[in-house]
Parts: structure tokens; C-alpha cells; sequence
């Protein structure tokens, strides 16, 4: 059954098909982006595939691909669909460089709305022929996309002033990188040219030089002053 | 009382008129049985506002339903508008989306009003210290009382509030309580110490104690450590942060 | 008195003619749990459009995972839907094992099974005892409440703790079953059958409850399809998808239950399924215990994903070594990317994990069941009325913490 699927696709689309995978038995196909919404339209609408059921879509960001030698641009979409008559089931990638405009599948499954706005909140990569393209999780003060590597988990970006008093500061018992894997990679600090690979304590155990992220920033949305800088 | 309130927090405003009418006599003693009163009259009939966002709903849930019956302490009567409540509860995550909407419905709320934060993600954010949340509400609302726990256990909730409702009927305004870890008092009392040679011998009698024939009912534990646990076990602080002076060990 | 009223009101006879209003509700509204912002465009009372805006819970979930080690994200997926925690975590250990190949014990699978079902038994009554109580019946809550706290007694006795357990590990579980865990969990299920007896006694001939569930929230298959709706709400519009049928994982093809599925799709349908798959969960779980062994094996006798026994940690120093790598180095996935689904309380709980051969996550992306239903919540609502919104969205069952993550 499962083999189906992907020897359809390759015998009907052809060269459009890049390359498929079944590894660990989930059927995949890579297409351009230039074929997208035609090989999801396929998908839809083709008899024997009959993929009806919408069931997600999201982005993997690889913001160092191409230093790794692997050829591509940044982000992965991904698709997952099932036939609801047929109960089989593909995912469906295309890549997509940073602020490169994918086709919006909304037309061919209502469901990938919220969907497409959940990677363009969180990755930024906007959607062509969507709707109504807003972030969905994030409020729209917000100024980043969280998902992405580069983006520091710390970073807060406050709606609210946070009061002024003493003795409500957060103090972890050990240090920022309590209780954090050695296996972590600084994603910001390796994306711009550092050689830090693992958190920041831990590199500076081993001599590296500090990375570029350091510790919580704060930066109001509303562009009030940031209240670390103040001290 | 006075040296109790802490420095710069106002007298709740509903007694401040009755001691002017009162006027004759000792006004001051007047003042503090009506405060008193007050506050006994307060602590027992607390209408709470519940700002439920996360997984601690479900705890809050399980206090709210028959086995665990907030009703019991006066507690339970939801008000829908904070405008009608008193105390405010922030159970779970505050994201820095929610954070306006909690910092409105605060400000709403009339004097005097009280905040417990229940979870760990109220009071500090949790593990969740990351770009979306707010490392604790204290950031943006004072709280009288912290409930740790990821959520916390019922009997903690309890406990939480029953603290609270102590500080209310003590007309105590500003401060926080936290909740203090349930421990077997023969033990907890034997950590204060601190001295390791203290710490050997005492947790030595204190485990013979608790092994042999002579260990307390747990009744009598019970009893015990609610007779050891004054007010001033748990940290007070006054609002402009400094620890009070309390007398903790015994 | 033989005046149809409600048809008159389809005319628009009786009605006078309204000015479209727009109306806010949320984010922190008392008749909804959760946190949720609709924004309503309304002609009269009745609800022309709604923008649902979720995010209101959002706790970057996926960018913490990405932080620490895999057995490190249980806690996190712990609190997505936070009703049912234990299916979270089998769903994240079955993704895990897919993609590191690893075959659980088989009395693992059987306990996660039986957990697995109670966690289920808890949502539903759960939501089910919510929907009730806002539309006003009140004692069904207490009896659900009651009830799901003995349910939480056997999880809690099993795991220690009352509802965020973090049990699941890669290739098995924190610990084995404890004693007396069949007995007691058979001694619960009487209790669950009786209370949710007792509950459709007193809600189902109810005109109230009736009128505001039945024929309200309405939602179409193909549409629900499109929308990719999957659960209890998917099944009430009649589609019989349940993962645990259609592609049975762990034992459930060796396990007879049924799938209830409803007719309509609307709010009523929604409210039976629940009760009647926790009827379902019963008969898996007292199958379970049955077939589960006594003895053997919890966790897969493979050093590179299971910590080594403590015993062993405090005496020798190879386990030393083995269980300090392992906690700061975290387990070794291969790399890879795999697509795991399981039933979860909500509907297909689904995980897409990226593996680059380190300790620590790559991307763990949730396939959020509650994100895809409350989607199709607009559907349900446009053409409904302002007090529909309760019962429409209290049937779907919105996690804030799986919906928003």
C-alpha cells in the first residue's frame, strides 16, 4: 500500500518528483516550489491518491545547510496529508530560501489556514494567495520569528513594563546553563561566525571565545527602554 | 499590629472612616478590634476570581470538586468580574501575551484585594523560561502567596490558602507568603539548625524516634506541626523587599 | 399559540432589523476554559463571522524541546494536553522509538496501554463534566471530578504524580507496575461505569441540556476533512478515523473495542462519543490487564537509551560514567526524520521529529489535535448564537496548552 502512493506519484509526475524517501515506512516526496499547489492539487484530486484529510503542515529551519555542504535553501515545508477513503498517507517537502514566498495551499485544503500562519509566525516565511497572512500564536508586537536558529530562546520582548520592586528576580540556583546538555548548540553565535559550539559556560570552560548571545535581553515592544540597559 | 503591616502599606480603607466616628475613648483599640473583625469577617468569606490559563486548571478543578471542597473554607463562590472579587488567582502560565489582560483585571479588582499564585509558573515562570512567558505574575502584579508545585498538590493549594486567610483575618496587607515545604517536623526542625554536628545527633534521636515504639501518631504529627508553624515561619517580606525580622528558630 | 416562532424567526418576520455589531470575548471569558479571544461580527444575536484568535497560552514549546535532551522533553509534552499527560508521553516515546528502531518489552506496551486508557477515561470526563457545567448543570462536574480523582489515584500510585507524570522514557518506562497496579485499577473501573451512568441519567433527558447540545455546532465530514479535524469531533460527523483502527499501533489490533461515531456533528454527538469511548476504554483496559504478564522486562535491554540501573550507578563506575554521559550528553538518536501518530484525547496527536544524530532535538514539531479542531470551530459557530459559543466550544475540547504549546 504504502509503495503505492510514491510509485503513482513518480509515474504521473514525473520529473516534478525530485526524490522520495520511506524511511522508518513514512512515505515522502520532494518537490520544487514552483510545483507546490500542483502537486498538492494532485494530490487532492486524483483517484486513486484521494487525499482528503488534512492533517498538518510545518517547517524545519536549516539555517547552515549549505555551509554543510548540503545543497538548498534554509527551510523545509513540510506536508502531511491522509485519504480518509483509501487510509494512506504522504508528507510532502519543498524547500524554500529565507523570505521566499511559498504557495498557499489554502485553496486545496481549507485546514492549512492556521497552519501557514503558524510558520509564518514562527519562521517567517510568508505565504502566497493566503488569506489573511497574521500571526496566530505571537502577539503582533512581536519582532523575530522564535522558531528560527538564530532567534535566542531568552529573548523576551515584554508587552507589559515588569515593576520595579526588589526581590522578584528570578534567581536559578546554579548559573543560565543549569541543568542544559553539553549536546546544546549556540545556533546564533555559530551562525555568525563564532566557533562556539555548545552553550556558552560550557565553551568558556574550553577556551572559546564568548558567544554572541548573552543571557536575556530585553526589548519592550512597545520601544520603551530596555529595563536591563537602564540599570 | 502596626509593626506587623510593614512599612508603607495603607491601612484597608473601610476602617478608616469607623475610627473617626468612634472617635471617644480608646479610638485606637477600637480601630484594631474593628480591623480585626473586619478581618475575620473577610477571611471566610473570599470571592475569588479565577484566571485560569494552564495546566493547573485541572488541580484547581480537583480543589474545587468533593474530595478536595474549597467550599469548606469559604472560598468558593467564583465571581466572574473582578470587580466583584477579592482575591484573584493566577493559576498557570502567564505568556507575555496574557500579561496585559492579567495586569487589566488586577487593576480592576477593588480594595482590599489579594493575589495567589498557584503553580510554579506563577510564581517564577517555571521551565518555561523562554521568549513567551512572564517569569513569574510578580513581574507585573504583587502576590500575597506563592504555591509552588508543577501544579501543586491540593493539600498545597489548601495549605495556600489557609495562610492567605490567616494574613487576611490579621488585616495584613503587603508581604509575600510562600507556602513552606510539608515536611516531617522532626526533621524540618532539625535542617533549621544548619550545624552538622547538631544535624548528626539530633536527625540520629529524631530517627531512632521515629523507628522505634516512640513515634508520634500521625495525629499527633499533624497537631505538632501546626502548632510549630506560627505566621512568621515563612518568609515576610515587606514591599520594599526587606526580609521582616521574625522569629524562626526555635 | 400555534404561532411557529422559530420559523417565523428564519423569515425574519418577528425580527426587527439589527445593525451588524462587532463583540470581543476573551481572552480570559469565565464560560470558556482556556484561554481564547473570538472576536464576533454579530447581526442581532446571531454570529455572522468570528475571527478565533488562540495563542494565548503559547509557552514556546518547540523551541524549548530544541534545548535540552530527548528524555528532556518529556516534561514538556507532559503539559500540552494536560488533561490526558500519560498519552503524550507514550506518543513521544512511540516517535522516538520509531525513529531510533527500538521495540519496547511487551509487557511495557501492555502497561502503556492500560495508562494510556486511563489518561484517557480522565480527559473525557473532564471535558465532558465542563461542557456540562457550563451550561449550568453543576453536579455532574462534582460527580466526573470525584470520579477522575480515582482514576488520578491509580496514575499517581503508578507514577507519583497526580497529573504530570513524565513516565515515558525512550525504549520503556520510568519504572515497572507496582503490585498491586491491576487490582486497583480494576477495582476503579466499577466506579467510572456507575458515575457516568449516573451522569447521562440526570443530563440526557434534560430539555435544557437537549436543546442547547442537540443540532448545534453542526459540522459536515468533508468539510471536517478538509479543515483536518480528527478525534472525537471528526467522529461525531460520522467519519470512523481513529488511529488505534485505522493504523493500529502498540496491541490495539489484539484488543476488541469499537469506534462510536456520531450523525451529525453537532454539539450532542460530541458529548455521547466521549462518554461512550470512555465505555471503550473500560473494555481495553480490563483486556489489558488480562493479557499484560506479571514479570519480564519494562524497559529495552539496550545501554545506549535506558539508564542504568541505580544500583549499579552508585556501585560501579562504568554505570557511573554511563548514567553521567547519558543525563549531559542525553541519548543518542540517530539522525533521521520520522512522523509518529498516535490516538491521542483530542484526536490524532502526531509528532515530526528531526534527529541530527546528537542528544539533543533538532525540531520535535506536535501535531497539535486541538490547533486543527478549533479551526474548524468558525464552521461550527457562523450562523449559531452568542450562547451557542459555550457548548460549541466546550465540546471541542480546546487544551490551551496542546493548541497553543
Amino acid at each position: 500500500m504504502s509503495k503505492k502512493v510514491l510509485e503513482r506519484l513518480k509515474a504521473q509526475l514525473g520529473s516534478k518528483i525530485l526524490a522520495t524517501s520511506d524511511f522508518r515506512g513514512d512515505d515522502e516526496a520532494i518537490v520544487a516550489l514552483k510545483d507546490w499547489l500542483e502537486v498538492a492539487r494532485f494530490l487532492r484530486d486524483d483517484a486513486e491518491l484521494a487525499f482528503d484529510h488534512y492533517l498538518d503542515m510545518t517547517a524545519v529551519d536549516h539555517p547552515m545547510r549549505e555551509e554543510s555542504g548540503e545543497p538548498g535553501p534554509r527551510f523545509d515545508v513540510v506536508l502531511f496529508v491522509r485519504s480518509s477513503t483509501k487510509n494512506h498517507r504522504v508528507r510532502l517537502r519543498t524547500r524554500a530560501a529565507d523570505g521566499e514566498a511559498v504557495p498557499s495551499l489554502f485553496p486545496v485544503w481549507a485546514g492549512a489556514s492556521w497552519s501557514e500562519r503558524e510558520i509564518f509566525d514562527m519562521f517567517g516565511i510568508p505565504f502566497e494567495g493566503h488569506p489573511d497572512l497574521r500571526r496566530i500564536l505571537l502577539y503582533p508586537e512581536f519582532q523575530g520569528h522564535p522558531l528560527r536558529k538564530d532567534y535566542p530562546i531568552e529573548r523576551t520582548q515584554p508587552l507589559v513594563q515588569y515593576r520595579d520592586v526588589d526581590g522578584i528576580d528570578k534567581l536559578p540556583p546554579f548559573g543560565p546553563d543549569m541543568g542544559q546538555p553539553w549536546t546544546r548548540v549556540d545556533w546564533a553565535a555559530r551562525m555568525h561566525g563564532g566557533d562556539v559550539q555548545v552553550s556558552p559556560a560550557i565553551g568558556a570552560q574550553q577556551g572559546q571565545r564568548p558567544a554572541l548571545s548573552k543571557g536575556p535581553e530585553y526589548t519592550l515592544a512597545s520601544g520603551d527602554k530596555n529595563p536591563a540597559d537602564a540599570e | 499590629m502596626a509593626d506587623i503591616r510593614g512599612s508603607g502599606n495603607a491601612i484597608p480603607s473601610k476602617a478608616t472612616p469607623s475610627k473617626a466616628t468612634m472617635g471617644g475613648g480608646d479610638a485606637g483599640f477600637v480601630t484594631t478590634r474593628l480591623e480585626e473583625l473586619l478581618g475575620w469577617a473577610r477571611k471566610y468569606s473570599l470571592f475569588q476570581y479565577p484566571f485560569v490559563t494552564a495546566c493547573c486548571g485541572m488541580e484547581f478543578m480537583a480543589v474545587a470538586g468533593p474530595r478536595y471542597d474549597l467550599a469548606r473554607f469559604g472560598a468558593e463562590a467564583p465571581r466572574f468580574s473582578p470587580r466583584q472579587a477579592d482575591l484573584l488567582w493566577v493559576v498557570g502560565t502567564v505568556s507575555q501575551r496574557q500579561a496585559p489582560a492579567l495586569r487589566r483585571i488586577y487593576e480592576q479588582m477593588g480594595d482590599p484585594k489579594y493575589v495567589l499564585a498557584f503553580g510554579t509558573c506563577a510564581s517564577c515562570g517555571g521551565f518555561y523560561d523562554n521568549y513567551a512567558t512572564v517569569p513569574g505574575i510578580d513581574k507585573i502584579i504583587p502576590v500575597d502567596v506563592y504555591v509552588p508545585g508543577c501544579p501543586p498538590r491540593p493539600e498545597a493549594v489548601l495549605d495556600g490558602l489557609m495562610l492567605l486567610m490567616e494574613k487576611v483575618g490579621q488585616g495584613k496587607r503587603g508581604g509575600a507568603l510562600v507556602v513552606p515545604p510539608r515536611e516531617v517536623p522532626a526533621m524540618a526542625k532539625i535542617r533549621k539548625k544548619g550545624t552538622a554536628v547538631f544535624f548528626g545527633q539530633e536527625r540520629m534521636a529524631a530517627e531512632k524516634a521515629l523507628t522505634e515504639g516512640e513515634a508520634p501518631s500521625v495525629g499527633e504529627l499533624l497537631e505538632q506541626s501546626l502548632a510549630e508553624r506560627p505566621v512568621e515561619s515563612v518568609t515576610i517580606l515587606s514591599r520594599d523587599g526587606e526580609p521582616k525580622k521574625h522569629d524562626d528558630h526555635h | 399559540m400555534e404561532t411557529n416562532y422559530e420559523e417565523l424567526d428564519e423569515d425574519g418576520q418577528l425580527e426587527l432589523p439589527a445593525e451588524p455589531m462587532r463583540l470581543n470575548m476573551g481572552p480570559s471569558h469565565p464560560a470558556m476554559h482556556g484561554t481564547i479571544r473570538m472576536v464576533l461580527d454579530l447581526d442581532g444575536e446571531t454570529i455572522t463571522d468570528v475571527d478565533i484568535q488562540p495563542g494565548y497560552l503559547h509557552r514556546g514549546f518547540e523551541k524549548s524541546c530544541e534545548r535540552g535532551t530527548w528524555n528532556q522533553v518529556f516534561p514538556y509534552v507532559d503539559r500540552l494536553n494536560y488533561v490526558s499527560p500519560m498519552l503524550n508521553n507514550v506518543g513521544f516515546s512511540l516517535a522516538v522509538e520509531k525513529l531510533a528502531g527500538l521495540k519496547v518489552p511487551e509487557r511495557c506496551t501492555w502497561y502503556r496501554m492500560v495508562l494510556g486508557e486511563l489518561a484517557r477515561i480522565s480527559d473525557h470526563l473532564t471535558c465532558n463534566s465542563a461542557s456540562a457545567m457550563e451550561l449550568g448543570a453543576f453536579t455532574p462536574f462534582l460527580w466526573c471530578i470525584k470520579t477522575r480523582d480515582f482514576v488520578w489515584d491509580i496514575l499517581e500510585q503508578e507514577t507519583g504524580a497526580r497529573l504530570t507524570h513524565s513516565f515515558g522514557r525512550i525504549g520503556g518506562m520510568a519504572k515497572p507496575p507496582t503490585e498491586h497496579f491491576k487490582e486497583h485499577t480494576l477495582a476503579v473501573l466499577p466506579q467510572v461505569e456507575e458515575s457516568i451512568a449516573e451522569t447521562e441519567a440526570l443530563l440526557l433527558k434534560n430539555r435544557i441540556f437537549l436543546d442547547r447540545m442537540q443540532n448545534v455546532g453542526n459540522l459536515r465530514p468533508e468539510r471536517a476533512l478538509a479543515l483536518g479535524v480528527t478525534g472525537p469531533v471528526l467522529r461525531s460527523t460520522g467519519v470512523d478515523y481513529d488511529v488505534r483502527k485505522a493504523n493500529p499501533y502498540m496491541f490495539y489490533k489484539d484488543v476488541d473495542f469499537d469506534i462510536p461515531v456520531g450523525h451529525d456533528g453537532d454539539n450532542f454527538d460530541r458529548f455521547m462519543i466521549r462518554f461512550e469511548e470512555i465505555r471503550q476504554s473500560i473494555r481495553i483496559i480490563r483486556q489489558c490487564v488480562e493479557k499484560m504478564p506479571d514479570s519480564g522486562p519494562v524497559n529495552v535491554d539496550d545501554p545506549r537509551f535506558v539508564y542504568p540501573d541505580k544500583s549499579q550507578v552508585y556501585n560501579t563506575i562504568e554505570a557511573t560514567i554511563a548514567h553521567f554521559k547519558m543525563v549531559m550528553e542525553g541519548v543518542k538518536v540517530p539522525a533521521g526524520e520520522v512522523y509518529s501518530y498516535t490516538e491521542g484525547g483530542n484526536g490524532e496527536l502526531g509528532f515530526f521529529i528531526v534527529s541530527d544524530g546528537t542528544g539533543t532535538p533538532y525540531r520535535v514539531r506536535v501535531r497539535p489535535p486541538c490547533f486543527l479542531n478549533l479551526q474548524a470551530c468558525r464552521e461550527m459557530l457562523v450562523g449559531d448564537m452568542i450562547p451557542d459559543i459555550v457548548p460549541t466550544f466546550g465540546s471541542i475540547n480546546m487544551i490551551g496548552g496542546e493548541c497553543d504549546r
